[in-house]
């Protein structure tokens, strides 16, 4: 392997890399406050390069019909749990939340699409239908053992996982997309050709970390995510609603998932099911970070970018393998780095 | 039910399962097999994650290994599939072994994470192998044979395949109730309360996950001389999960859970097949797995007992047959009284910037009662922790019986003859009385896990049955031993933790706030056991803030205030030291 090679492979490594960076920072988000591992974010990912790429065919994107069906869901569930606790007036406020919205998000994206919207208003209209996905699950599935152990809510994370996977591909059929570049330009490092793609998505990693950065130091609701971070008991003792709180961290980890599905959307080839590998390597990165800091899973990410990226290179085929038996290692790593109390025990 | 309707049950189910063949349609006896061979695989599951709390995502990868051994062996290179057994079993076993030994001391979720790590990577590795056929798979695989009858046809390897799952039953029934099934069952109360039993929490991991393993490569070589053709689709981690959902469906904790949930989920999995097509044209093999997951997640919403746990609550209390006099197990040669027992000299913990125990040195002689007080935070517990090895010490040593164990693993030190209650009880609710004590046993006896699956070491139980139910008898538990721990009192959980400490036959029983929440004509009697046990020759080490409790019973008291020894002595001496005053009292008025 020469110098030129390598360069070339740690600078696509590292766009790679940028891309996981987002949706780990996003399980780490969602880890945090309401201590799920969320396996389907790299679904999301997935889902929202196919939402665009039906933009971009001037086709009503499957996700329309994936929203309408979650939130009818979501909405049935809260109203009769509202009727059970004996609180119907707090109904017309939840239909509007669970249906309502994610209707109106709908009905936007339905009316915009007869005018033939230029490239940024469709990549706006693919984030917007792609948002309420996460808070709608997370009202289906979490909401009802939201106190259950760490391990529950993982099995049912990867149970969802695989729904999700189904749902894909009844919505979005099995032909794989590949959106058009967003940037043309091109430049050169060094000597090394490096595209305007490689820029954008390495700039938005950058971006949307800075404003997560900020929205968590400088904002009220930022600060209130953080604390229910730390404890949950204490932050509902101040006010906070770690359920809010959690819907909140689900919108947030959408927007850097989706973020991240329209930047590899033009690199790679994306499949109803290729967003497992993205959030599963998403996720290795993540445990980098110890499932709690942010930098260190940025870093975590770039990392399996990069390592995947010279892994590609000496063995395309056992690339993943080797990206998952690299799990193993930091696994103990972190476990040994990190003093871990009495497990939790669930009778 | 009594034994004798119990073994009638099985007995009839047998006769079922023999009987089926000669009745059933073809279709469905082949829905059976694989009914059976999925059990296996489930059965090990339940046994991980169920009895031992370790949730794994990759059982299926061990179907696979097994699967694709015995397929090198019989279709690639010809030999028996009896060949292709062995190879089956020990590679996988041995993958088992080696995955368990990097992983198992991983806690919690990150275990569990590390299973759908290893799970995805030997799938990968299945489909990018050139000499396994890549994702074409591998066909041409032999039937197995047994003498000159190959079992070609569906209803011959059934026989086999149900021989099997039956003996699989049998023996893991057996094992749970077994000496090291017992420690399997108790794992999930967590590190610091089986370590404290003189159990090595890793080792009994790392056997039940080689169980499981076993298990699951005896499913896979029985799936691929069934379907004669295998690829690395049934070995995915969508497989992973649907095995985790028999073994929690039928009911984690329960062995034969895991056949209920291969049942139930496979023919669930026929019906929706059946069906879905007339609900929605074209689109079926999508819905099925949504249809599959969403009936996991309500399931694990609303219904995670199982279903087998759910039935066995509506049956008939089994009678058990209470321990019959039996030889007693051996006892432990007592030090002489008076001899130095513990001697702990200048020992020191941090917790990050808090020092929980400074520089705390004492002495506790063989058949002293001592006492170590303080107020709330002084770092008795702590004291303690460091005393029984479940936590490190810092600085400074403690020796036991003239050895130091400063750096011993905690199962070590239990084995030494220090055994322990705890401030917030760890004992397993679902348990009997008797089961709980028998924990207490472990150290002292020997039997296995092929002894113990095959009852072979009956004697061994019998006298330690008996022991467990004598020290439940000596506590004031004995009239009801196959009662629940978890429907006890909290006081009485307290005293049943004693019953478990002395089942070890300690030199120092270390027991920490042993009177909180119970009565007051509890606590005499608690006070009158502690003195018999004394007049026994066995030291003892108690926190307490009963001070009436502490002051009628110990023979010397330690006082912690803020991590530091305040003072030492006979109780009327430190009752009367102005310092003990101030430490609890704030200040002299």
């Amino acid at each position: 392997m020469t110098t030129d090679i390598a360069a070339i492979l740690a600078i696509d490594g590292i766009a790679t890399g940028a891309v996981y960076v987002l949706v780990a920072i996003g399980t780490v988000l969602i880890f945090t406050v309401t201590r799920v591992i969320f396996i389907p974010f790299g679904d999301i990912a997935a889902f929202t390069a196919l939402t665009l790429a039906a933009l971009d065919a001037k086709q009503l994107p499957g996700t329309v019909g994936l929203v309408v069906v979650l939130a009818g869901l979501a909405c049935l569930m809260e109203a009769v749990s509202l009727v059970r606790a004996g609180e119907q007036r707090r109904l017309p406020q939840a239909i509007f939340f669970y249906l309502a919205l994610p209707l109106i998000v709908v009905g936007i994206v339905w009316l915009t699409m007869r005018f033939d919207p230029p490239m940024p208003v469709r990549l706006v209209l693919a984030l917007l239908l792609i948002l309420p996905i996460s808070p709608l699950l997370d009202r289906i599935v979490f909401r009802p053992i939201a106190d259950g152990s760490v391990l529950l809510l993982l099995t049912v994370s990867v149970a969802l996982h695989f729904a999700l996977v189904g749902l894909g591909l009844l919505f979005f059929g099995p032909e794989g997309v590949r959106t058009e570049p967003l940037t043309s330009l091109a430049t050169e490092i060094a000597g090394i050709h490096v595209s305007g793609q490689t820029m954008l998505i390495l700039t938005a990693a950058v971006v949307f970390s800075g404003l997560l950065f900020a929205f968590f130091d400088f904002t009220l609701i930022g600060k209130a995510l953080r604390a229910t971070a730390v404890n949950r008991t204490g932050a509902r003792l101040m006010g906070i609603r770690p359920a809010r709180a959690g819907t909140i961290a689900y919108l947030l980890g959408s927007l850097l998932a989706g973020v991240s599905g329209i930047l590899i959307a033009p690199v790679n080839t994306i499949f109803y099911d290729s967003g497992f590998l993205i959030g599963l390597k998403a996720f290795v990165g993540a445990i980098v970070g110890g499932m709690t800091s942010y930098p260190g899973a940025a870093l975590g990410a770039l990392g399996v970018g990069v390592l995947e990226s010279f892994a590609s290179f000496e063995s395309s085929t056992l690339k993943d393998v080797i990206v998952f038996s690299l799990l193993i290692p930091i696994l103990l790593w972190r476990s040994l780095a990190s003093q871990h109390s009495e497990e939790e025990v669930e009778e | 039910m009594t034994a004798l309707q119990i073994r009638l049950i099985v007995v009839a189910a047998i006769v079922c399962l023999v009987a089926a063949p000669f009745v059933l349609n073809p279709f469905s006896i082949t829905l059976l097999n694989y009914i059976g061979i999925y059990s296996l695989a489930a059965i090990g599951l339940a046994l991980l994650t169920g009895v031992g709390g370790i949730v794994s995502f990759g059982q299926a990868a061990f179907v696979g290994i097994a699967a694709y051994a015995t397929a090198w062996v019989s279709a690639l290179n010809g030999y028996s599939p009896w060949l292709g057994l062995a190879l089956a079993l020990v590679t996988t076993c041995a993958v088992a072994a080696i995955l368990g030994f990097v992983t198992l001391r991983l806690g919690g979720h990150f275990l569990s994470l590390s299973t759908v790590a290893w799970g995805l990577a030997i799938a990968f590795l299945f489909g990018n192998i050139e000499g396994l056929g890549r994702y074409n798979g591998l066909s041409g695989i032999p039937p197995i044979s047994i003498g000159p009858i190959a079992l070609v046809e569906s209803w011959q390897i059934y026989f086999l395949i149900w021989a099997i799952v039956v003996a699989v039953l049998l023996l893991c029934y057996n094992l749970l109730d077994s000496r090291i099934g017992r420690a399997m069952r108790a794992l999930r109360g967590g590190n610091t309360l089986v370590e404290s039993l003189g159990i090595s929490a890793f080792q009994i991991k790392l056997v039940t996950f080689v169980l499981a393993a076993f298990l699951a490569a005896l499913s896979g070589w029985l799936y691929a001389h069934l379907s004669r053709f295998i690829s690395p689709g049934p070995f995915d981690a969508g497989m992973g999960i649907e095995y985790l959902m028999m073994a929690m469906v039928g009911g984690a904790g329960s062995v034969l859970g895991g056949v209920v949930g291969a049942a139930i989920v496979t023919l669930l999995k026929n019906a929706v097949q059946d069906y879905l097509p007339l609900i929605a044209k074209g689109a079926s093999g999508q819905l099925e797995i949504v249809a599959f997951s969403a009936m996991f997640i309500l399931f694990l919403q609303r219904a995670r007992q199982g279903i087998v746990p759910f039935l066995a609550d509506l049956l008939p209390e089994p009678k058990l047959s209470v321990p019959q006099p039996a030889p007693p197990l051996p006892r432990r040669e007592q030090p002489a009284p008076g001899t130095l027992l513990v001697k702990a000299k200048g020992v020191e913990r941090r917790f990050g910037g808090l020092v929980a125990v400074n520089n705390v040195s004492f002495e506790v002689r063989s058949g002293e009662i001592v006492g170590l007080i303080g107020p709330n935070g002084a770092g008795k517990t702590t004291m303690f922790n460091l005393l029984t090895g479940a936590l490190r010490v810092d600085r400074g040593e403690i020796a036991f019986a003239g050895r130091s164990i400063t750096h011993d693993q905690q199962c070590h030190i239990a084995r030494a003859g220090i055994a322990r209650t705890f401030q917030h009880v760890k004992l397993r609710p679902r348990m009997t009385l008797l089961d709980n004590v028998l924990l207490g046993t472990y150290a002292r006896t020997r039997t296995g896990l092929i002894a113990g699956a095959l009852h072979l070491n009956q004697a061994e139980e019998a006298s330690a049955r008996y022991e467990a139910l004598q020290q439940l008898e000596r506590v004031g538990l004995g009239d009801k031993p196959f009662e629940l721990a978890g429907n006890l009192p909290l006081g009485n959980q307290r005293v049943l933790e004693i019953a478990r400490a002395l089942a070890a036959d300690p030199a120092l029983l270390v027991l920490d706030e042993p009177a909180a929440g119970l009565r007051r004509q509890e606590k005499l009697k608690l006070a009158e056991l502690l003195r018999s046990l004394r007049a026994d020759r066995l030291t003892i080490l108690l926190v307490e803030h009963d001070m009436e409790f502490v002051m009628s019973l110990v023979d010397r008291i330690v006082v912690l205030d803020f991590g530091s020894k305040l003072c030492e002595g006979e109780p009327a001496a430190v009752r009367g030291d102005a310092r003990v005053q101030e430490a609890y009292l704030g200040g002299v008025a």
